[in-house]
């Protein structure tokens, strides 16, 4: 097997030097009844030649980015990925690594990470960020019950504009009843401020918003912001990093936690995972933060390095009281992220938030002026926005997928009052011209 | 390592007691067998603490041990200073490293703790 | 850097060191301001005004992120390779982690456009390849399972752990009652108290018995109706099969109590026992362990739930079903729990492990396994006269050795013992886990471990014991040879240098 070098004979040598006769006999300790006595029911090895076929054909199957031109979104975006990105990733001495528990040997992974964490700060504008979360999702309910931990209260005001799914893993993350969560439902595509001060108070940990939100509208954070604080709760910002080089971060609008899905930094949207989950805090804050902290630090001889830090919150030490049992972060997306960022830089970064935010508006005027689709929502959008179909969504998405384009996200399919609504991504990779095409397809219907 | 004056738990705490004032901090024996000391966890001013309960933390690099009130009382003075200098605990754990002041409310605890003979004993008996 | 002559410092090899600095050099520090890499294209859209668009959010401030060209970035991040050690760097006996090799062909076809490119909202008709691949790996992991129902959500092992014990929790409470306590060994992963903490239960150790197995009138003393869970590993954490299994899980089942069986050690056991048929009802399994998926530097893996069909409604949905009408689309169980993640899991990883298992088939897990638990037993035995094994028995795919006696006779600690082993160009094993044996090494060499890298390490183990009886200091000041040697990690909490500032000052 091309995976296993011992050869038939080292195997006869290893069993005579244990002193045991058969492999099966290292297996006695195995109950009669626990034993599967029969070949496992899984189909049989391929040679890499047939592997490599088969997979090609699976894939073949699916409608992917370089086939069909994609407005969809919704938290994971099909931005370019530089060359370098994936040249760095693919290094073995990084993805074939383990966690850097053994510093000395692990400088590579570390000091990736105290960047990666160093570039987070500068993007949201918080003072410290953990080595990153399995997705903005798990980084959301997991900045609920740190708020929870720092603030000793029990409940969190969660706003109905924010993505579903985080809501969703919210609500499963503290199923057991460990934390309070009242959902503020959202009006004209936002937060209703005005529902939010109504239930917001002395018991609450955290209010939690995105900005932009589910509709890709963008919040008023600064009357959010408030609203929390005078209550004493802290105020948990989802954001979208892609966005932060011209857009003002969170921080500047008193975010005391600030979380997001970081795919869009140079991962591929990949079905939608592994992407990696952003989570940034204040430094008062540090020793409530769940997940992995790498610091700069020196070795015996003075000369600087790298090792993960503030681990006496982690599983390992603190067991069942934890700040979260996460045992690991997402570090070759983080790695990945670090390298788009430092490809784009300051200068290249704000270029794609550009682009992103200018193209959106050309598709939302043009499909607005096709007569097509009509606005339901005032407020700004950056990358992406919610525009209603003025006929059947479901019929014009598969007309248009026949012609090659998978036209938004019909958000009828996530609640029943949003029938009719269509939300729709750009990036930078989408041309005036494609754009052009679609508006033309659309028209033609 | 066990001063005469002070009196401790079998959790290692060490007692100076000045009237009713009891100033807590934990022995040469827990501070070495924790490494070097890099945070501490203490209360607020004000706080109640009872005999056997948790009232902090001390923290080394890859350990975390809880501190337990060897008396019942109200903390009136906390060491702010163990914030930027917590290798105060390592370094002079009778002094500069104590941790908290507790207004007692019943001396007849005191005389439940073990003098530094008693102690020695009891160290030498655990290990 | 200046390099006066009085600044040049000499290397071991003789040659003067008068440059850049080997280490501790940021991303930050490299380039110039005017340096670009990547640059947006140029806008072929008219320009919007960003701060009326925005409503008046345009960044004031911008983000000092690093500029560089991509010479800088080739560099830098060859350097910081150069620092890492990895599978394909050398022996990894990591025990619990199974650092095997991971086949190339995994890289490849995780990035197919197909794979890599295709969103998770887009229509199921469109990615009917992506639904057969995970509908393919679902079969296949419960199948190794013995447990009929999968889900690929969890996006690793510990998220796994809360994915399987919350769906226990909804069990029990659409039974009326999700009972209070969860019972875990003393032996366990600490994230298997952190994960019963999270799901709002009440945490009980269990006791090992002196043969390294759950101390099994203990158990059953601590179960009555209040008991939601028992947590085990199996093969267990000091790298045993417990022989009592059937007995454990039988007993847990009378007390209406459920059996979870942490994974982590499935790289033992594959065509040769399955979790189900030793009586758990709940398994998650780590593909970056026993499915080959590389583990990234700390991730992302994956930890997959495969569960009993008693549990089956109670997993987060959506999971992949096929119809009457052999389309594949997305379904949520009945009675799910909810989403544990967004989307549909960590595919990309979803994709290597499905590979993996296409190349090796059903026969070449059950070798896997065998090889796996060969090669522990083989070292076992090389190296038992030298370093105590913790419990002297037949061991599964790993082992723990104490390094307790070693101390005592010199004071050399298992951690002076694994920095050493750095020096010789080998990754040291898992070290001071489990708690239950002291100063603790837990050996796992994998399968995929030729036998001379064995022998090689075996010979110098014993080697580091006679070192530490001849020159204990040479131990303690280990490792002498690697890109930095030991740091300082009190430091590193006191300064709380966790992120890079442009002035310099910290955070």
């Amino acid at each position: 097997m091309r995976f296993i070098p011992v050869t038939c004979e080292e195997q006869v040598e290893m069993l005579v030097r244990i002193g045991v006769d058969s492999v099966d006999a290292l297996f006695e300790d195995i109950p009669g009844d626990a034993r599967l006595a029969r070949p496992l029911g899984v189909p049989d090895g391929m040679t890499e030649i047939e592997l490599a076929a088969h997979l090609e054909s699976l894939a073949a199957r699916n409608s992917d980015g370089s086939r069909v031109v994609s407005f969809l979104g919704a938290g994971v975006y099909d931005h370019y990925i530089p060359a370098i990105v994936d040249a760095v990733v693919s290094k073995p001495a990084f993805f074939t690594a383990y966690t850097p528990y053994q510093p000395e040997v692990s400088q590579g992974t570390l000091q990736a990470v105290y960047e990666y964490q160093s570039m987070i700060c500068q993007l949201t504008g918080m003072e410290v960020s953990n080595a990153s979360m399995y997705d903005g999702a798990t980084a959301f309910a997991e900045a609920a019950l740190m708020a929870a931990r720092v603030t000793k209260r029990g409940r969190v005001v969660v706003s109905g504009a924010v993505h579903p799914e985080w809501r969703e893993v919210l609500a499963t993350y503290v199923e057991s009843g460990t934390l309070d969560v009242v959902e503020v439902p959202a009006s004209g595509g936002v937060t209703d401020a005005a529902a939010v001060a109504a239930v917001v108070d002395d018991s609450t940990a955290a209010l939690m918003v995105t900005s932009p939100t589910w509709y890709g509208t963008l919040e008023d954070l600064t009357a959010l912001g408030v609203l929390a604080h005078d209550a004493g709760a802290l105020f948990v910002v989802g954001t979208n990093p892609i966005l932060l080089g011209v857009m003002e971060p969170p921080a500047s609008y008193g975010a005391d936690i600030v979380v997001g899905e970081g795919q869009p930094l140079g991962n591929a949207i990949s079905f939608g995972g592994p992407g990696l989950g952003i989570f940034a805090c204040h430094k008062a804050h540090i020793r409530q933060m769940p997940g992995r902290i790498a610091g700069r630090t020196t070795d015996v001889d003075g000369r600087p390095g790298f090792v993960l830090t503030f681990s006496t919150r982690e599983q390992h030490i603190r067991r069942e009281k934890a700040t979260s049992n996460i045992c690991s972060n997402h570090a070759l997306n983080a790695l990945a992220s670090g390298v788009y960022l430092a490809a784009l830089g300051t200068h290249g970064l704000a270029g794609i938030g550009e682009a992103c935010i200018a193209k959106a508006h050309y598709l939302e005027d043009a499909l607005v002026g096709c007569g097509c689709f009509e606005r339901v929502y005032g407020a700004p959008f950056a990358n992406e926005f919610t525009l209603r179909y003025r006929g059947e969504v479901a019929d014009m998405q598969t007309r248009l997928l026949e012609r090659g384009f998978l036209a938004g996200l019909d958000l009828g399919r996530f609640d029943a009052d949003d029938a009719g609504l269509v939300l729709f991504a750009v990036t930078e990779r989408h041309t005036r011209e494609v754009i052009d095409r679609f508006v033309e397809e659309v028209s033609a219907l | 390592m066990y001063p005469k004056d002070l009196k401790y738990d079998r959790e290692h705490e060490w007692v100076r007691l000045d009237g009713d004032i009891a100033t807590i901090g934990i022995s040469d024996f827990a501070q070495d067998q924790l490494g070097e000391v890099v945070y501490v966890d203490l209360p607020s001013v004000g706080d109640a603490v009872s005999t056997g309960d948790s009232f902090g933390e001390v923290e080394s690099v890859k350990s975390v041990s809880e501190l337990f009130s060897p008396l019942s009382g109200e903390v009136i003075e906390v060491n702010s200073a163990l914030d930027d200098a917590p290798e105060a605990v390592n370094d002079d754990c009778y002094g500069d490293g104590w941790m908290i002041r507790v207004k007692v409310d019943n001396l007849s605890e005191v005389d439940a703790l073990m003098d530094a003979d008693d102690y020695e004993a009891f160290l030498a008996e655990e290990a | 850097m200046s390099t006066t002559p009085e600044t040049v410092a000499q290397t071991a090899t003789g040659v003067p060191s008068l440059g850049e600095p080997l280490t501790g050099t940021l991303i930050f520090e490299r380039g110039a301001a005017e340096s670009r890499c990547v640059e947006a294209p140029a806008l072929d859209v008219p320009a919007v005004s960003l701060q009326e668009v925005l409503g008046g959010r345009t960044r004031v401030v911008p983000p000092a992120l690093p500029h560089v060209t991509e010479v800088d970035l080739a560099r830098h991040y060859e350097h910081l390779a150069s620092a890492n050690f990895g599978v394909d760097s050398g022996f990894y006996p990591l025990g619990s982690c199974t650092m095997k090799y991971n086949p190339k062909i995994d890289e490849q076809t995780c990035r197919l456009p197909g794979f890599a490119r295709i969103h998770p909202y887009q229509p199921e008709e469109t990615v009917q390849g992506a639904f057969e691949l995970m509908w393919g790996l679902q079969e296949s992991l419960a199948e190794v399972a013995g447990l009929p129902a999968v889900t690929l959500q969890p996006a690793a092992g510990a998220h796994g752990e809360l994915t399987g014990l919350l769906a226990i929790r909804g069990y029990h409470t659409a039974n009326g009652d999700p009972r209070t306590r969860v019972l875990v060994p003393d032996s366990a992963h600490g994230t298997n108290p952190a994960t019963v903490a999270m799901c709002g239960y009440e945490v009980v150790q269990v006791p090992s018995d002196e043969r390294g197995g759950v101390d099994i009138e203990a158990l059953k003393a601590l179960l009555d109706t209040d008991v939601a869970a028992l947590m085990l590993t199996n093969p267990n954490t000091v790298g045993l099969f417990d022989e009592n299994i059937l007995e454990i899980t039988s007993a847990v089942h009378s007390v209406g109590a459920l059996a979870y069986c942490d994974g982590a050690n499935l790289n033992a056991i594959m065509g040769k026992s399955r979790p189900g048929d030793m009586g758990f009802d709940a398994l998650h399994i780590n593909l970056h362990k026993t499915f080959a998926t590389p583990h990234g530097g700390g991730g992302p893996g994956a930890g997959p739930v495969a569960v009993s069909a008693g549990l089956a409604p109670y997993l987060p949905g959506p999971v992949v079903g096929r119809g009457a009408d052999g389309v594949l689309r997305l379904v949520t169980p009945e009675r799910s729990i909810g989403r544990v993640r967004s989307y549909l899991g960590n595919f990309g990883v979803l994709v290597r492990a499905y590979t993996y298992i296409r190349a090796v088939g059903g026969d070449g897990l059950r070798e896997v396994s065998e090889q796996a638990v060969l090669s522990a037993n083989y070292l076992k035995a090389l190296l038992e006269d030298a370093w105590p094994v913790a419990y002297d028995r037949t061991c599964m795919h790993e082992f723990v050795m104490s390094g307790g006696a070693l101390r005592k006779a010199t004071g050399v600690r298992t951690l002076d013992v694994a920095k050493r082993l750095l020096d010789y160009g080998i990754h040291p094993p898992t070290v001071y886990f489990p708690l239950i044996v002291d100063e603790a090494l837990m050996v796992e060499p994998t399968e995929t471990e030729g036998k001379a890298t064995l022998d090689r390490f075996a010979a110098v183990l014993r080697h580091i014991a006679q070192e530490a009886t001849e020159d204990p200091d040479l131990l303690h000041g280990a490792p002498y040879t690697t890109p930095v040697r030991r740091l300082d990690e009190a430091a590193a909490v006191k300064n709380a240098d966790v992120a890079w500032r442009p002035d310099g000052a910290e955070a």
